[in-house]
């Protein structure tokens, strides 16, 4: 790969990204300005910055890269990824801005007044925390694999160490407006290319998308074999390659399916999977990323930067709409990336289609380049973005919570500790699906922290010891499934099933822990829980 | 002490007293029984309306699966040369999601606007 634009594109949106960080820093003098932005964000930047912190490596490459799989059947997490801030805008934005809790465990303490569940819940954000900025890491890594040929370590490294030095040192009035820059840039990267390619496509002709007998190669390609695999070609034979084999395939050849690789031919791609296991996936999916959106940390701590319940609403509203519109195009990637990119489902590195796809399919000239190099930056803006994010909400739960009582210091000490576990575990652990990880996290979240604060805001009958049970079993039995899915035996049948898509079965047991367990201890519901309800739901304007 | 500490987190400015004839905003910063079941009803209704939306969803977009399941001629279907399920996930479910959030920012702030007018209402 020769493409003089890449380097200069991620290096200018990573320096841009410091140059506003160091800006803010300027900006931010006292301990409140530096963490909650002084509440001075309107809900325009505002719903632009929760669109930037959210749309991360997972939905910049990797709904992309899993339509580009499997199919039809993945499109539930754009969808899911956008709902998820429906349930938030009908069950917890107004109440929560309400409640004036700036993290979940300042919630829990809120409501439910009890030291403990604090403790237990800032476990939870820490840990969901990690799991979703390993893969934003991961992505860097690949991405800057992919279009400098550098090794992988170098790209996770430098996002890692970046945003590290960014959060710990900008805190979270830069962010905002990094953030809400960030969200521009990424629509505009993915939109610009995508019209190109529409066009390049429309002008070859429309090539099938979906050919009966797979996808073909667009062009002459050699495929350099890393691991021994089998391979299946259209006519139904296999053959066995060793490690360093070369493979060549002329124009038009059917691209062969390989063992090692998991992906969808045909009218499975096409069309929706119609067995039970598939149903069961898709529903878990669906219950995942509708509830798990509410209970991401780095979501949460933006709602605080609104100044009333009813901006809140608002301020949803339009990041539903921003996150809605940018998923429209991920989706263009993956379907063209069966015409232009196909060589990427021998590989297995689907992820890296958006990255690849301009280059492929528009050819070397300056278009091509130039595009090219835009996604690449949109790409990094992704992962700057998305870490900042993240990091930001886990060191503030640290610093609150573990090492000290919140002062700037401890802040910049707890951004340190938080950042080098995930950076240290990007390096080490296998490379999975972007998208798949990222649904983990959904899945935990929505089995803890939705229960948790759905329950919290809307039902009287809540005690903390059955909140504790409820985040316990639910956050805990889809952790224990998370850690299995990324380090235990890979499975198949119902049990991959069951463990790798958790959420079907942790989200109803958490919810049902939580209540049983809230009955059983009925005595304990807090003497303030009128007083609380009272100002989680009370409209400002009723406030004497 | 449970007094104190209420009127601390219900009271923004506590300096302020509440005119005599504004009785119903005091009852309500004070917890009395009237206080609390305008304050219950409120949070009924916002429940309700949330609840009513979320199975607009679940309907319009959870019954989805299964009717592909069910329906296979349905996912087979195309439409402007695309087959229903893309257009269907890939383009309609965004704008459907929008819509069903605007309706319940305004029916929501309806709700609260009538709550408002309730404890307003001066009792002379």
């Amino acid at each position: 790969m020769s493409n003089p634009y890449v380097v200069p594109a991620i290096v200018a949106v990573t320096l841009v990204t410091v140059a506003i960080g160091f800006y803010g820093l300027k900006l931010a003098r006292t301990t409140s300005d530096f963490l909650v932005a002084s509440r001075m964000v309107s809900p325009t930047w505002n719903a632009a910055a929760i669109g930037g912190e959210y749309l991360s490596a997972a939905s910049f490459l990797g709904v992309a890269g899993l339509v580009l799989k499997y199919g039809v059947d993945v499109l539930w997490y754009p969808v899911g990824f956008a709902a998820g801030y429906l349930a938030l805008l009908l069950f917890v934005a107004a109440p929560l801005r309400r409640s004036g809790a700036f993290t979940l465990p300042d919630f829990c303490q809120l409501r439910l007044g009890s030291r403990r569940l604090r403790k237990l819940a800032t476990a939870f954000v820490v840990f969901i925390g990690w799991l979703y900025l390993v893969p934003q890491l991961q992505g860097a890594g690949l991405t800057l694999t992919t279009v400098t040929g550098h090794p992988y370590a170098v790209g996770a490294l430098l996002v890692g160490a970046v945003v590290t030095a960014n959060v710990a040192l900008g805190g979270m009035r830069a962010i905002t407006f990094v953030q809400a820059f960030q969200y521009w840039l990424k629509l505009t990267a993915l939109l610009v290319p995508a019209i190109f390619l529409l066009l390049q496509w429309q002008a070859d002709g429309r090539p099938p998308v979906a050919a009966p007998d797979g996808p073909h190669f667009p062009a002459a390609t050699t495929v350099v074999v890393d691991h021994p695999a089998t391979l299946t070609l259209a006519d139904g034979s296999t053959t066995e390659v060793r490690a360093g084999e070369r493979l060549f395939f002329d124009k038009g050849d059917p691209v062969p399916h390989v063992s090692t690789v998991d992906d969808t031919r045909g009218a499975d791609w096409l069309l929706p999977g119609d067995n039970d296991r598939g149903l069961f996936a898709t529903y878990s999916l669906i219950l995942a990323t509708f509830l798990g959106t509410m209970g991401l940390p780095h979501v949460l701590v933006r709602f605080y930067t609104n100044p009333d319940g009813s901006a809140a609403r608002r301020t949803t509203l339009v990041v539903l709409a921003l996150v809605g519109l940018f998923y429209l195009f991920p989706t263009i990637y993956g379907v063209l990336g069966r015409v232009y990119t196909p060589q990427l489902l021998m590989t297995g590195r689907t992820d890296a289609v958006v990255v690849l796809l301009p280059g492929a399919a528009l050819g070397g000239g300056l278009t091509g380049q130039l595009l090219a190099a835009l996604v690449a930056a949109g790409a990094f803006a992704a992962f700057l973005s998305s870490s900042s994010g993240l990091l930001t909400s886990v060191a503030g739960v640290i610093s609150t919570d573990v090492i000290g009582r919140g002062s700037v210091r401890d802040f910049r000490l707890a951004t340190l500790l938080a950042g080098v576990v995930p950076i240290a575990l990007s390096l080490s652990i296998a490379s999975l699906d972007v998208s798949q990880v990222v649904g983990l996290a959904f899945a935990v979240a929505a089995s803890s922290f939705c229960p948790l604060l759905v329950l919290g805001i809307w039902w009287r009958g809540l005690t903390a010891r059955g909140a504790a049970a409820g985040v316990l079993a639910g956050g805990g039995a889809s952790a224990v499934a998370v850690l299995l899915t990324v380090v235990g035996p890979p499975l198949s049948g119902w049990p991959a099933a069951l463990i790798g898509q958790p959420a079907a079965w942790t989200v109803p047991l958490a919810f049902a822990v939580m209540v049983a367990a809230s009955l059983a201890t009925r005595r304990r519901v807090p003497s303030d829980v009128n007083a609380v309800m009272l100002r989680l739901h009370a409209p400002e304007g009723a406030r004497v | 002490m449970a007094e104190a500490r209420r009127t601390r987190v219900v009271l923004a400015e506590v300096g302020r007293r509440a005119p005599d004839h504004d009785r119903t905003r005091s009852e309500l910063a004070e917890q009395t029984q009237i206080g609390e079941a305008l304050v219950r009803g409120l949070v009924r209704a916002q429940l309700a309306l949330a609840l009513r939306l979320s199975l607009v969803v679940a309907i319009g977009l959870g019954g989805l699966p299964l009717l592909f399941a069910v329906a296979p001629e349905v996912s087979a279907a195309r439409v402007l040369g695309v087959e229903l399920p893309w257009l269907l996930l890939g383009l309609a479910a965004f704008p459907f999601l929008v819509v069903v959030g605007w309706a319940y920012v305004r029916l929501a702030e309806r709700t609260e606007q009538d709550f408002v007018a309730v404890v307003r209402r001066p009792e002379r």
